[in-house]
Parts: C-alpha cells; structure tokens; sequence
C-alpha cells in the first residue's frame, strides 16, 4: 500500500498541480472538435490526476474524493450517456446514434446538432475512461493490501 | 501434439501472409479506401457535422459504433480487474 509521501514539497507541488491537470484534461475533452484529443486522451489526463494524488497523499486521501463505488457509478454513467443519447436519437425517429435527429431537441440546425450529439459522447467517453482507470489502479492497490 | 501446433500454426501463417499479398499497398492513392472513402470524408465533414477535426467526425459520428464498442471494451476491463483483484471476503 502506498503511503503519504514524506516530502513536504512533493506534497504540496502535486496538490496545487491536481487542479490545473483537471483543467488540461476538461480542455482536451471539449477542444476535441479543434484538435488533436476527445473523450480518451482526456479521460487519461483526468485519471492521471487522481493517479498523482493517491502516490503523493496516500489512498485514504484519495478516497475521499474518488473512491472503487464511486468510480464504477461514473463508469457506468459515461456509458449510459454514449449508449442513451444513441437510444435518444432512435425515439426521435432516427437510426441508432444519427445526432441529426437531436436538432429537434436541441432546436439548432443538423450540423450542430450532429456537433453537439458528438460533444455528448465524448464526455461519457471521457467519464468512462477516466473511472475504469481509477478503478483498474485502486483494485491493484487493494490486492496489494491483502498481502 | 507439440510439432501439430507448430505446424498448424506455420500453415495459418503462411496463409494469411498469402492474403495480405493482394491486399493495396500502404497510403496507395489509387487503393479503393483512398479514391471512396476518405474524400468523401474530408470534403463533407465539416458541412455534414460542423466539426473542423475530421478525426474526431469520423471517430464519434460516421464510426460512432465502433466507438461505442470501444467503450464497452475499456468499461468490461474495469469490470474484468475488479472482480479478479478485490478483496476476498473471508468465508
């Protein structure tokens, strides 16, 4: 199990980068029409951050903020935004994840509504992989615990 | 059975290698993927999508299944590595 790290400055340098590694990887998820990046490039960047706070603060830490319940619900939730707005788009009358069928919801025209309905699934992209991430590190800490 | 596995697996080898023979060459302009698909792409994303970034039209629009299974995959991985790697209760 991974202990708080003894250094003071290792501490408090990963602590203030947490949340500007949080921004890049919101940034990289939403500038994904702009360039290079989307729902899994991101979803690491975010994941990475709890990554950085459970090896400097310690797992209890980071628990606090993320625990194994909580990531499997986001996981969970980032795949049922993709599959639901998929679904969604069906009840409007189209095929299976046609986003043009989300401009009658939306009100916009069809190439936006195609944007936004891509903008939609990356997030539960980015959601998905960040929670199967944090859950793949947790479960290999907690088997480490037994020993 | 030893030499049967490795002769089976020389055989299905050299056959797929028989298979990649005919297939085009890698970035031929001239291969149908390159003169069908992909200017279809690159002249209709934007106006079909509003999305400047044809990877990611491509990736979450016109592919937007695979992706969806893409997902699926990395969702069952989580999945997978908590039920082999939890805590085992006692009794």
């Amino acid at each position: 199990m991974i202990q708080k790290s003894d250094d003071v400055i290792v501490r408090t340098v990963a602590r203030s980068l947490m949340p500007f590694i949080l921004i890049y990887g919101l940034y990289v998820v939403m500038h994904g029409h702009y360039s290079p990046g989307g729902g899994f490039q991101g979803g690491v960047i975010l994941a990475a951050g709890f990554v950085l706070l459970t090896v400097t603060q310690g797992i209890e830490r980071t628990r606090q903020h993320m625990s194994q319940k909580t990531a499997c619900v986001i996981s969970s939730v980032g795949l049922l935004i993709y599959a639901g707005i998929g679904a969604l788009c069906l009840i409007l009358g189209g095929r299976y994840l046609d986003y043009g069928r989300l401009s009658q919801l939306l009100q916009v025209d069809q190439p936006t509504a195609r944007s936004l309905g891509i903008l939609g699934v990356e997030i539960g992209v980015a959601l998905g992989v960040m929670a199967v991430m944090c859950i793949i590190f947790f479960s290999i800490f907690a088997a480490d615990e037994t020993e | 059975m030893k030499p049967l596995y490795l002769i089976t697996t020389v055989i299905v080898g050299a056959l797929l290698i028989y298979g990649t023979l005919d297939m085009p060459r890698w970035g031929d302009p001239h291969s149908p993927a390159s003169t069908h698909v992909s200017p279809y792409y690159l002249q209709h994303s934007l106006v079909h999508t509003a999305t400047p970034n044809v990877v990611t039209a491509v990736l979450a629009d016109y592919r937007g299944f695979d992706t969806l299974g893409e997902t699926t995959v990395i969702f069952t991985a989580g999945m997978a590595c908590i039920l082999l790697l939890r805590r085992r209760r006692k009794g």
